[in-house]
Parts: structure tokens; C-alpha cells; sequence
């Protein structure tokens, strides 16, 4: 693994008027070019994480540490630089009239001199493959156009690490498809570190390690095949195993010999080519 | 109730330089009682289609008649409250609407909108709560206090609470957990088969559409593209694919199955314990 880019340490947040800790004492790292899925159930104190680590709300106790640094009010600024975020609603997220506006928001905030202003636009607008849409204006965009353009505001400021809250959410399958194959190219290209906050176990499958949020606390971590292993007791935590462990798991109840529990279809299906040849 | 939509075409912003054609030469007829699911991708016309399903758009061609209402294009319509309370629309996010200052107040609303009195209103409010799974405790609460599953909850209480003949649903689980996933569409099935409630489902899930529905009714560039039960729809799964669409993760594996191991299956599975045992028999065949 890489070197610790964020580190949380005992980590307590509760909402004004609540009894309950939305996150209560969570300690976790997150390294270096890494993808890391958190999953958990509605209101288990995933998006508070978020929210947390980008410093819209400061933990009542316990330190987060940005390359080192402690987030702080005083801090926020200079984190914030380098943790982007992504959101749910694509078009809550739209700020400029055109595209390359709303790129060269976040950009102008920080002072970047025009010259370069207009390069790092066009750059970031490249690598989300939206560099034909420059002067669209956002409403002629599909839902996963609007989040590629949102992805690629925060490429623009040169982030160590995006954040993807539930940004797939409301995108239909292929403006999913879309955004996650984006992030992924990112990712393999620029050791951007990607944190994703979601729901689709089939995405979480994908990620390097996953983090399994139960109101409010860290149940487990650890990389994809381990966690699917708890199978049943995810079910129980409100969540759900893929579609090729659940499958694995019937056929090993059907007698077919599998070696284990496969994360992927392709997986599966090889060793099921593997089966067929010997029989 | 029955909704029935003959060459129904509409067209946004007609007469204008901006007239845009999203749907045309649609006909369909949705018997009382049955559960429908309605697919296809984003522009295909599913939404601008729902809203007509309670005459909140009229067709600019055509006719659709709604129980013993009909609508026809180029006539004034009045008096549409009896179809807009008979056809309930769970719209996509509908938490986005609550604006009560305590859930009662929320879910009373529709049914008083509509004459219900108050104590009836009341009344329906704790039934429609106890549907959809949650405590009478929160009654008293503002509904902004709540969590994003317990909203939905909520919302989807205000339209059950008007006790309408038929439920349209609009990606009604999005954004939820998986549980809550669940929890949400077999509560929706519940009520399709014990009122005899006709259900329209409108959805991307083909997990959902092959697992609930009576028909698929699968639109494409503004018109009804194909229907058929799930098993017919499911059974030419190229098809789909073709217009870009998914199918049901069991029958894409078989197809991957199909195509990687030279095995055939002759029907499309559609839960995966159905597939796990055709897979055995696949293979053991394979043996002979």
C-alpha cells in the first residue's frame, strides 16, 4: 500500500438535537491511489464521513490528518485544495451558464491567473471526454454528462483525492457506466485516490478495499473478497452481496465443485469453463 | 380501473420554434388490476408517457380514457380531481415535495386537498404510516428532521393515503439501500395484490421489472417499442441489448455462459436459483 494520505482518529460527530452519534469514534487511513468503497446502510454515517473529511463539519472529538496535517478550521482552506467531492444530484451541482464556466468556478475562487486558468479547463474537460460541450449549456446534458462535467471541476483544482458521494445514484445505468469508467481511467492514469460512497455493491466489488459503515461505527474493513464473505450477515446489516457471489453460492449448494465464492462474472464463469473441460 | 392510451402523440412547446416530439403512436391498454412495468432509457418518453397516466399532460393527438374518463386532444378538460385522486404518482425523489411542518400535516394534505375530513384524514395518515413501515411516533415530527429513507417513507405515505385505484411509481427506489430497496417494492407488491391496486412501474432495475410485473412495456424513441411478460420480453435478450438497454443479470450471465462454454439453455432464467439449476444440468449434459 502507498503512504497514508488521510488518517482519522477517533472520529465522534452528532447533529444538533440528536441523541445518537452519527459517527461514533471511527479510526480508519485512507493511502495513496487507492479506491475505497464505503458501504452501509441509510443513515449509517457514511455521507457525515464525507462531510467530515472535507471539512463541512469538524468532528466533536478525535483528529483528522491531511498529509500530516491536522483539519482544522484554520486548515480547511489548504485540505480542501487537495480533497475534492462529488455529489448525488447532478443538478444541484451546476453553477456556471456553460460548461467551461462551471469548470472555471472553483478555479477562479482559487486565484489561478486566466492563462493557465483556460489550459487547466480545457485539460480536465479532455479527460472526462467532455471537451465538445464547452459552451453547452448544462441543461441540454444527460444526467452523467452533468456528473463528468462535476468530476472534472474537481480535476481542475488538482485534488490528491476525489470523493464520490453517491454520485451515481440518480444516473441511469449508462450514465453510471459512464462516470465510474471516468474515474477509473483517472485513476489508473494520474494515482488520483478515489473514495466512493455508495450503494452498488457491484461497484464496491471493484474497489481496492471497502470500509462497512453500521450506524455510526466502523464495522469492518478489508479488500472486496474478504468482506463478501460475511455474505449473510451483510444481508443483515441491510446491505447486499453481488450478483456472481450470490450465484457461486447457490451453485456450490447444488454440488458443483467452486473454489470459492467469485466476486466477478468473469471469474465465475471461467471457473465454471475450467469444470466443464475436466468433466 | 383500466387506463387505455390510443395514438396518443405529444409534442412540448408546440407551435413554437422549440416544438420537441416525445411521444408518438402510442397505444396501450392497462387492465385493472395488473402490475406493469415500464423500461427503456432516459428520453425515451417515460416520464412525459406517466403524466398522462393521471392527466397532468394531455395528448396533443390521440386519446386516453382513465376509468370512465376520456381525454382527448384538442378538447378543454375540467373537473380532472376524481382521476388525479383514483391515479396516484409516486414521482422519482418524491421527499423532494414534503413541505409540512410535521409528518400528519404531510400526508393529510392530499386527502384534504381532496375533501377527505379532517379525522378521516387523520385516520388514513396512521394506515398509510403503518403501510409503508414506520411508527406512529413520528407523526409529530417535522418530516426535514427525519433521514433520506424515512422521507421517502413519508412521501410515499401521502400518496397511499389518498387511497388511489392505481399506484404509477417512478424509479421509486433509487438512492435507497438495498434493504430498503426491498422493503419498499414488496410492500408496493403487497398492496398490488391485496387491494387488487394496478401498479405501473417505471423503472431501469430489469431485476425488478422481471420479478414484479405482469407486462413489460418497453418504450423506445418516443413509442412503444415491444410488450410481452417478462419471459417473452426476456427470451430475445439481444434485442434489448441492441437498443442498448439491460437485461436481468441472470439472463446476461447466461448469455455470457452460452457464448464462453458452448452450452445451451432453452429458456431465460429469471431468479438465480432457477439459474443456478439450469447451470447444473448445462454442465452435467456437457458431461454425456
Amino acid at each position: 500500500m502507498g503512504k497514508k494520505l488521510v488518517s482519522l482518529e477517533n472520529i465522534a460527530f452528532k447533529y444538533e438535537g440528536q441523541s445518537r452519534h452519527a459517527v461514533d469514534h471511527v479510526s480508519f487511513d485512507i493511502y495513496e491511489g487507492e479506491w475505497l468503497a464505503i458501504v452501509g446502510h441509510n443513515g449509517s454515517g457514511k455521507s457525515t464521513l464525507a462531510k467530515l473529511l472535507n471539512g463541512l463539519q469538524f468532528p466533536q472529538a478525535g483528529t483528522i490528518l491531511v498529509n500530516g496535517k491536522e483539519l482544522t478550521e484554520e486548515t480547511v482552506w489548504e485540505a480542501r485544495s487537495k480533497i475534492g467531492m462529488v455529489f448525488q444530484n447532478p443538478d444541484n451541482q451546476f453553477v456556471g451558464a456553460t460548461v467551461q464556466d462551471d469548470v472555471a468556478f472553483g478555479l477562479e475562487n482559487a486565484g489561478i491567473p486566466l492563462p493557465e486558468m483556460v489550459q487547466r479547463v480545457q485539460n480536465a474537460l479532455n479527460k472526462v471526454k467532455m471537451e465538445s460541450f464547452l459552451n453547452q449549456e448544462p441543461h441540454h446534458l444527460s444526467g452523467g454528462q452533468k456528473q463528468r462535467v462535476a468530476i472534472a471541476g474537481v480535476l481542475a483544482l488538482q485534488p490528491d483525492l476525489i470523493i464520490l458521494d453517491e454520485a451515481t445514484s440518480m444516473l441511469d445505468p449508462r450514465g453510471r457506466e459512464e462516470v465510474l469508467e471516468t474515474v477509473r481511467e483517472l485513476k489508473e492514469e494520474n494515482l488520483l485516490t478515489v473514495i466512493s460512497i455508495t450503494h452498488d455493491l457491484e461497484e464496491a466489488a471493484k474497489a481496492d478495499r471497502m470500509i462497512v459503515m453500521n450506524e455510526g461505527k466502523l464495522y469492518r474493513q478489508g479488500i472486496p473478497t474478504d468482506i463478501f464473505q460475511m455474505e449473510g450477515e451483510l444481508i443483515e446489516l441491510g446491505l447486499d452481496i453481488p450478483f456472481s457471489v450470490k450465484l457461486s453460492k447457490e451453485l456450490k449448494e447444488r454440488g458443483i465443485g467452486l473454489i470459492k465464492s467469485h466476486l466477478t462474472e468473469e471469474e465465475l464463469v471461467r471457473e465454471l469453463c475450467e469444470l466443464h473441460s475436466k468433466m | 380501473m383500466r387506463i387505455t392510451l390510443q395514438d396518443v402523440e405529444y409534442r412540448y412547446q408546440i407551435n413554437t420554434p422549440f416544438e420537441h416530439l416525445a411521444l408518438h403512436d402510442v397505444n396501450m391498454d392497462i387492465v385493472s388490476g395488473s402490475y406493469t412495468a415500464i423500461i427503456g432509457h432516459t428520453g425515451s418518453g417515460k416520464s412525459t408517457l406517466l403524466q398522462h397516466l393521471n392527466a397532468l399532460l394531455k395528448p396533443t393527438k390521440g386519446s386516453i380514457t382513465i376509468g370512465d374518463r376520456t381525454i382527448e386532444s384538442g378538447r378543454k378538460e375540467k373537473h380532472l380531481r376524481a382521476i388525479r385522486r383514483s391515479v396516484g404518482i409516486v414521482f422519482q425523489f418524491p421527499e423532494h415535495q414534503l413541505f409540512e411542518e410535521t409528518v400528519e400535516k404531510d400526508i393529510c394534505f392530499g386527502p384534504m386537498n381532496f375533501g377527505v375530513s379532517e379525522k378521516d384524514a387523520k385516520d388514513r395518515a396512521r394506515k398509510a404510516l403503518e403501510q409503508v413501515g414506520m411508527d406512529e411516533e413520528i407523526l409529530e415530527k417535522s418530516p426535514f428532521d427525519l433521514s433520506g429513507g424515512q422521507m421517502r417513507r413519508v412521501a410515499i405515505a401521502g400518496v397511499l393515503a389518498m387511497e388511489p385505484d392505481v399506484l404509477v411509481l417512478d424509479e421509486p427506489t433509487a438512492g435507497l439501500d438495498p434493504r430498503g430497496r426491498m422493503e419498499i417494492m414488496d410492500m408496493f407488491y403487497q398492496l398490488h395484490k391485496e387491494r387488487g391496486i394496478s401498479t405501473i412501474l417505471v423503472t431501469h432495475s430489469m431485476e425488478d421489472a422481471a420479478r414484479y410485473a405482469d407486462e413489460i412495456i418497453i418504450m423506445h424513441q418516443g413509442t412503444v417499442f415491444k410488450k410481452g411478460t417478462p419471459f417473452d420480453i426476456f427470451s430475445q435478450p439481444e434485442q434489448l441489448l441492441e437498443l442498448g438497454l439491460d437485461v436481468p443479470d441472470t439472463v446476461r450471465f447466461q448469455l455470457k455462459l452460452q457464448k464462453e462454454l458452448g452450452v445451451r439453455f432453452d429458456r431465460p432464467c429469471l431468479s438465480i436459483e432457477d439459474l443456478a439449476t439450469e447451470v447444473k444440468k448445462a454442465m452435467e449434459r456437457g458431461n454425456r
